[in-house]
């Protein structure tokens, strides 16, 4: 986290922080090679940062996929790749800190809203509010939403006008809470809706909240001198063709 | 930046806090210190989520929710039950402490991410009326102490919509279902134009042959019918919530889907009881006269208000300049009835120098096993200050 907030007195590079491991790092790295950029690690034992061939203006740092959001909002990097969501997640006014360059046509991910397939009487967000005031007459507490999203969720409950719930925050799993009494229902990123489906769940006719995929992202904080904005023009031209 | 920033100000304000106390203790209330670090549980469940929004909420390494208090009420309610687990006994307390409120970074210097409220709290009182005037005649005597001399008051009275609801003939899911949406006046109006129009029980995308065949008064059968619709689609119940909960649901959609809608005269009522905004004193006659053209009776409410109010001014109050507003408390979900604000002209209707009111369910909320009655009010005192000090806004 402080990472984010350090302000960076760069070496007047470039810094672009792309995911470190996992999926979303395989992916990111076939989209750059495609679009003609190899990265070099470098530094001890393939370290966490890295290089452009042809680009020595930029200085790749390899970072968590969740914390590429706070390099952005801090200003630590002037790009990052990353996902819609967890920009959205970790920002409230995203617009007014980063500026999404472009969709990178992987990473797709659905943040949406599902309850029980058993509930009939659910469809809607709207329904969902009125139910909640029924539940909590009968069960004495607040109907409980499980998610990772806590601000994407507020956002979007609140937008429709939802207000009767509660927030459990959940890691991991967290299609199966309403299965294990944990949660009544779930916000989570689904791609093909197979594991809603396999927990019993479903998707509400309004329910979908962000459709996400990876972005080129550049910060609104970072030290952006006209050299750097030169680079980042030469960088998004790349991924243009 | 707060008034308290100099080490000049910062006496002066304990010096204003101390005189507020001293003053709420010689009225008969008791002085505690609730704890700032509060378990952030009790505020969801009472204000709900909206609260993260607004509010310091953080997980301690045990894991543990927690938040800095964004006011010293519910703190006050949580440590009555520490002393009552019931609740009911008779209690009265003030304090005078820090509250802490999440302000972007827009926001002026009358809305400081921390303040300090002094204020005071009765429980368990069954005179309603009495206690809501003493407390509102003692915040108001306080303001005056201090120094306070032009001032305007804001009067509402959230039982008064209540009972006007219940006195309607309608179904009582409505009644509810209005009560809850009063909080949010767009959805309230999106409400009371669906009960009007005839599309109540239209709610798109609900398995409408389903409800088509259930019959509302035989909730048995539906209930069967409702397992036989999920077994024939496949579903298995998941989760907390059982078939008889959304038999319920169902079963109220089908009700809703032959009701009479709501007669326009009576959405016209409610609408025109929810716009009345008077001077105090005219505000009960004014109601009276829109209740009696439409036969509707709400006399016990309108005397209650009107008992109250004489309270108010025989305890010292002068009331000619205070304004009723039927509206006034919608932003304010956790009141059941009076509710009042002190506006000083300096800094306007936005920013309070003081307010308070009844919030009979709270106790409740925090786990009383009955209703206690509760009144209490709060004098923002950095406002306050600055007001003295001519420094507002």
């Amino acid at each position: 986290m402080t990472a984010g907030t350090n302000t960076i007195t760069s070496n007047g590079k470039l810094i672009w922080a792309l995911p470190s491991k996992g999926r979303l790092m395989e992916q990111c790295s076939a989209a750059l090679a495609q679009a003609g950029l190899v990265v070099v690690r470098s530094g001890p034992a393939r370290g966490y940062k890295g290089a452009i061939e042809g680009l020595p203006g930029v200085e790749i740092n390899f970072v968590s996929s969740g914390e590429i959001a706070q390099f952005l909002k801090g200003g630590a990097a002037h790009l990052g790749v990353t996902g819609e969501d967890l920009i959205r997640e970790s920002m409230e006014d995203a617009d007014a800190r980063v500026r999404f360059v472009r969709p990178l046509g992987f990473g797709h991910a659905d943040v949406v809203v599902a309850v029980p397939d058993c509930w009939l009487d659910v469809r809607r967000m709207a329904d969902l509010e009125e139910m909640s005031l029924s539940y909590r007459r009968v069960h004495g507490r607040r109907v409980r939403v499980a998610t990772k999203y806590m601000n994407l969720t507020r956002h979007f409950f609140s937008l429709k006008g939802v207000t009767g719930y509660r927030i459990v925050e959940s890691l991991g799993a967290t299609e199966g809470t309403p299965a294990a009494g944990l949660a009544e229902l779930i916000v989570d990123i689904t791609t093909t809706g197979a594991t809603l489906k396999a927990n019993g769940l479903r998707i509400l006719d309004d329910g979908l909240i962000l459709r996400s995929e990876a972005n080129l992202v550049a910060s609104k904080a970072a030290p952006w001198t006209p050299e750097l904005v030169v680079l980042e023009r030469q960088i998004v031209a790349r991924f243009t063709g | 930046m707060s008034p308290a920033a100099t080490s000049a100000n910062v006496d002066t304000l304990e010096a204003q806090a101390q005189r507020l106390m001293d003053l709420f203790t010689r009225a008969g209330y008791e002085r505690i210190a609730p704890a700032v670090i509060q378990p952030a549980g009790l505020f969801l469940d009472v204000v709900g989520e909206a609260l993260r929004a607004r509010t310091y909420v953080f997980t301690d390494p045990d894991g543990a929710e927690l938040c800095l208090r964004p006011d010293l009420t519910v703190p006050t309610c949580r440590l009555h039950l520490e002393r009552h687990a019931r609740g009911d006994t008779p209690a009265r307390y003030c304090y005078s402490g820090s509250a802490f409120r999440y302000q972007p970074a827009s926001a002026d210097r009358a809305h400081p991410r921390e303040f300090r409220q002094a204020g005071i709290e009765s429980f368990a009182t069954q005179d309603r009326e009495q206690d809501d005037a003493a407390v509102c005649a003692l915040v108001v005597a306080a303001l005056r102490d201090a120094g306070l001399g032009r001032f305007g008051l804001r009067i509402g009275d959230l039982g008064l919509f209540n009972e006007l609801i219940n006195a309607l003939d309608m179904p009582e899911r409505w009644r509810r279902r209005l009560k809850h949406q009063f909080w949010r006046p767009d959805a309230f109006r999106a409400e009371l134009n669906r009960l009007t129009s005839g599309t109540a029980g239209t709610a798109p995308n609900l398995p409408r042959a389903l409800i088509e065949r259930l019959d509302p008064a035989d909730p048995a059968a539906a209930e069967a019918l409702v397992m036989e619709h999920l077994e024939q689609a496949g579903l298995e119940l998941v989760g907390t919530r059982t078939l008889a909960e959304i038999a319920e649901r169902l079963l109220g959609e089908a009700a809703d889907m032959r009701a009479t809608p709501l007669p326009r005269d009576t959405a016209a009522l409610i609408e025109n009881y929810v716009a009345v905004k008077s001077p105090a004193r005219e505000a009960a006659a004014r109601i009276a006269s829109i209740m009696r053209a439409c036969n509707v009776d709400i006399t016990a409410g309108l005397d209650a208000f009107q008992r109250r109010l004489d309270l108010i001014a025989k305890a010292g109050v002068d009331l000619a300049g205070a304004e009723f507003s039927a509206e006034f408390g919608r932003n304010l979900e956790y009141y059941t009835g009076f509710v009042f604000e002190v506006i000083a002209p300096a800094l306007g209707p936005k920013s309070p120098v003081a307010g308070g009111g009844r919030y009979d369910d709270l106790l409740a909320d925090a786990g009383a096993p009955v209703e206690v009655p509760a009144v209490g009010a709060s004098i923002h005192t950095e406002r306050l200050l600055a007001v003295l000090q001519g420094a507002a806004p």
